[in-house]
């Protein structure tokens, strides 16, 4: 609320001081008031121009599986369980194939598929309908294609929960701080506030360190522990190279709604293994 | 002018303070949703959108209803509009003045609202709808006001009102298309992406405002001594008539379209509101109350004789507005949200903390209308018999 | 000279004046103490050159401008990296670089916020470091 009202007092001030001829008031509201000589990324940090995600269910091979891969997620952005739907906040969850493809059902498809639960979340879409209808740029598209979302600029209008065509937001209808344990808080991490809307950001903040998404990453780790090959892939779909590129090159692949034509970023992996 | 809404009778400040009682639990009320945040209200992950902004969408209706009573009379020189175009200018007023009420107390973070022009964002819709509504609530401000106190002196208003006048008339438009606009173009949202959907706000606009200023003119005439007159009533009743029929004529062609091609996401939200989907139909008395309201004001509208009978005309427009105010202020948003994204169904139903909000923005409405009704009848009872052309 | 409604103009200018000097009036004899912030934690402790991201005086004055373009920053540009005036370098984060030096929010931050009677909303998302109650 400061920091609404010191803007306010600013326009205040600065009208006033207007009157009185002040330029050295313009001066200092003028852009960059710090000594910093300059601001850049991390060199660790990775970087691509259009992040993406290719998701094998059928490599999931237990509850379990994919529970370690939800809560990874789960614990380090300090997402709240209010253990009801209406005040739910999801970056990833399951769903089954019927309800994560509504416009692809198929009563004769292959009983594995039918059964298994398919993950979901932000498609980081190449065009996506929330960033075209915020009306105040809180949620946006980076360069390398994440959409992003800044928590401290949403006034909650929720537009962006009706544009979008995957469910992938939610709104913090209550103070998330309620339905998280204290001692479950990563300190390293932000809670979000009352009235404000959220959804995966791709874990930003670890590809700002050199880490993949938390998910991928637990995901993979499942997979060395077990040897076997791994549910979920990461990288630049720009890149031919890349893990995710590899990935879809070799195995058939859908995405959700692709004929809204938002371009979803997260591809799923259906049937037909590698050998088949 | 504003002294007129200062002295009244005993009936006038039981009404005011009335009306006070409910803007004060509706204020309490959203104070409590301030601090605890939405989720006191019905609203859910699924249906992001409730009440609040259901009532937001009719009332733009309302608002943009001016217009019915301001092209006859500017651009056709309907005269007999003279004495009641004020009423329907001050309406838009307290109408649009509900609509910016509404959007507000359905911001999850309302302090920082300015965000909206801090960072004007051109490609949001809601951008524009703000443009379009904070201008029409001007220009109706400004144009009742000078050309009500031109009336009182006897002078013609000044030069540059007839401007205003003229864009008023376009932007009565803008302002329905633009909240049109802002379901319209939502992808994956079948019941709501739809071309014809500014079309069928505008007629469910140009029906349900008129209908509720046939109503006010009546009660004006029987509380004070300035009478809106026969013939003009008479009037706003054919437009009300034929912008329902279009309006009726629209939503078949949406039927149409859903059930022949029979296309599921076409028909999902239909069934969910008409008759129940998966088991889920918390809708659907509300809706064929609704239908039904819109069936009986129809004949009662349509037929001459019984519609220049002034209580079956009052009572088409208490219908056909109750009618609207179901499919426009709940059904419309509701059934955009039901089946959601994954074809599931979550129900929506308002909290009474919620309703108490809503109702405390329709009385606050309902003052500023109040307000500024009495400023206009006052002049005009003082100025009986005195017909100034503007 | 007669002044009209004498009666109403004194009462308003009495009750205009109550209520201008109210705030003064009201703090009479409180001992407005000035804020001393403490930075005696651990971590600053442990430093060999006691200095912020910025010089004292520009932290005290701006440190609100600078944490709000470090937000835009991080956030909106994915720019994490902070290079202040003497080419060193930092991570941008209020979290995890902030208040890793500054541990003792309450008697840091909240010192001179409550004196200023101030109250960012930065702690309703960003977790405030574990400290006891004092």
């Amino acid at each position: 609320m400061s920091m609404n009202r010191r803007q306010f007092l600013k326009i205040a001030g600065m009208s006033t001081v207007l009157g009185l001829g002040g330029v050295p008031v313009i001066n200092l509201l003028k852009g960059d008031k710090s000594e910093a000589s300059h601001v850049f990324v991390n060199e660790k940090a990775l970087t691509a121009k259009r992040w993406g995600m290719a998701i094998d269910v059928s490599k999931f091979r237990t509850d379990d599986d994919y529970k370690k891969v939800i809560h990874a997620c789960n614990s380090i952005h300090n997402i709240p369980d209010f253990g009801n739907s209406k005040d739910q906040i999801k970056w990833i969850w399951t769903d089954t194939y019927e309800h994560t493809f509504p416009t692809q059902p198929n009563e004769f498809i292959e009983e594995s598929v039918k059964e298994k639960p398919f993950v979901l979340l932000c498609n980081h879409c190449e065009n996506p309908p929330c960033v075209r209808v915020c009306p105040t740029k809180a949620t946006f598209k980076r360069k390398d294609g994440i959409v992003m979302m800044d928590q401290h600029r949403c006034i909650g209008c929720r537009f962006c929960m009706a544009a979008c065509p995957f469910g992938a937001r939610s709104f913090n209808y209550k103070d998330p701080r309620l339905g998280l344990k204290p001692e479950d808080e990563n300190t390293q991490y932000p809670t979000r506030t009352i009235g404000v809307v959220e959804k995966c950001t791709f874990c930003a903040e670890r590809l700002s360190k050199g880490l993949i998404p938390a998910c991928v990453e637990a995901s993979q780790q499942i997979a060395k522990d077990a040897g076997t090959e791994a549910a979920m892939y990461f990288g630049d779909l720009d890149d031919p190279s890349s893990d995710v590129r590899k990935v879809l090159a070799g195995r058939y692949s859908i995405r959700r709604k692709p004929e809204l034509g938002t371009g979803p970023s997260v591809f799923y992996i259906i049937g037909g293994d590698k050998n088949a | 002018m504003l002294e007129k809404a200062l002295q009244g009778s005993r009936k006038y400040w039981t009404w005011i303070f009335f009306l006070l009682l409910i803007v004060g639990n509706g204020f309490i009320n959203y104070l409590y949703q301030f601090k605890h945040g939405l989720g006191i209200t019905g609203m859910s992950r699924d249906v992001s959108w409730g009440l609040y902004i259901g009532q937001f969408t009719f009332l733009v209706g309302v608002a943009a209803s001016a217009v019915m009573l301001v092209i006859p009379h500017y651009l056709h020189d309907f005269k007999k509009f003279g004495k009641i175009v004020i009423l329907g200018e001050f309406l838009a007023v307290a109408a649009v003045t509900m609509c910016v009420t509404f959007i507000f107390v359905d911001l999850g973070q309302p302090m920082r609202v300015l965000n909206v022009i801090l960072h004007p964002t051109p490609n949001s819709i809601l951008f524009w709808d703000a443009v379009v509504l904070n201008g029409y609530l001007g220009l109706n401000i400004v144009i009742g006001w000078m050309t009500l106190s031109a009336d009182r002196k006897g002078i013609k208003p000044p030069a540059w009102v007839k401007p205003l006048i003229y864009v008023s008339i376009p932007w009565a438009f803008s302002i329905h298309t633009v909240t049109a606009f802002l379901y319209a173009g939502l992808p994956g949202r079948h019941f709501w992406l739809s071309a014809i959907m500014a079309a069928r706000f505008l007629a469910s606009a140009f029906a349900g405002g008129p209908a509720l200023l046939i109503i006010l003119s009546l009660i004006v005439r029987k509380l004070t001594k300035f009478d809106p007159g026969k013939e003009p009533i008479q009037a706003v009743g054919k437009i009300v008539t034929y912008a329902m029929i279009a309006n009726v004529f629209l939503l078949g062609l949406e039927f149409f379209t859903a059930f022949y091609s029979q296309i599921p996401g076409e028909m999902n939200s239909f069934k969910y509101l008409y008759v129940g989907f998966e088991g889920h139909d918390k809708l659907v008395p509300l809706m064929w109350t609704s239908s039904i309201l819109a069936i009986v004001s129809l004949p009662l509208l349509i037929v001459p004789s019984w519609r220049k009978k002034e209580g079956v005309l009052a009572t088409a427009c208490v219908a056909l507005f109750i009618s609207l105010w179901i499919d426009k202020g709940f059904g419309l948003v509701i059934g955009g949200f039901v089946p959601n994204p994954f074809e599931g169904v979550t129900e929506y139903w308002p909290t009474l903390r919620e309703a108490s909000i809503a109702l405390g923005v329709w009385a606050l409405g309902f003052l500023v209308l109040t307000l500024l009704y009495k400023i206009a009848i006052t002049v005009r009872e003082q100025t009986a018999g005195i017909e100034i052309e503007h | 000279m007669k002044i009209y409604d004498g009666g109403k103009i004194i009462v308003g200018l009495i009750v205009f004046v109550g209520l201008f000097t109210f705030p003064f009036v009201y703090n009479i004899g409180k001992a407005n103490v000035m804020p001393e912030p403490k930075i005696n934690t651990p971590a600053i402790n442990e430093l060999t050159e006691k200095k912020c991201v910025e010089s004292k005086q520009f932290m005290r004055a701006e440190h609100m401008q600078l944490l709000n373009q470090w937000r835009d920053w991080a956030v909106r540009k994915g720019e994490r990296v902070y290079v202040n005036s003497e080419g060193k370098p930092y991570t941008i984060s209020l979290q995890n670089t902030c208040m890793h030096c500054h541990s003792n929010k309450k008697e840091f931050c909240d010192q001179c916020h409550n004196y200023m009677a101030v109250n960012p909303y930065c702690w309703n998302c960003h977790i405030a470091p574990k400290e006891k109650e004092s």
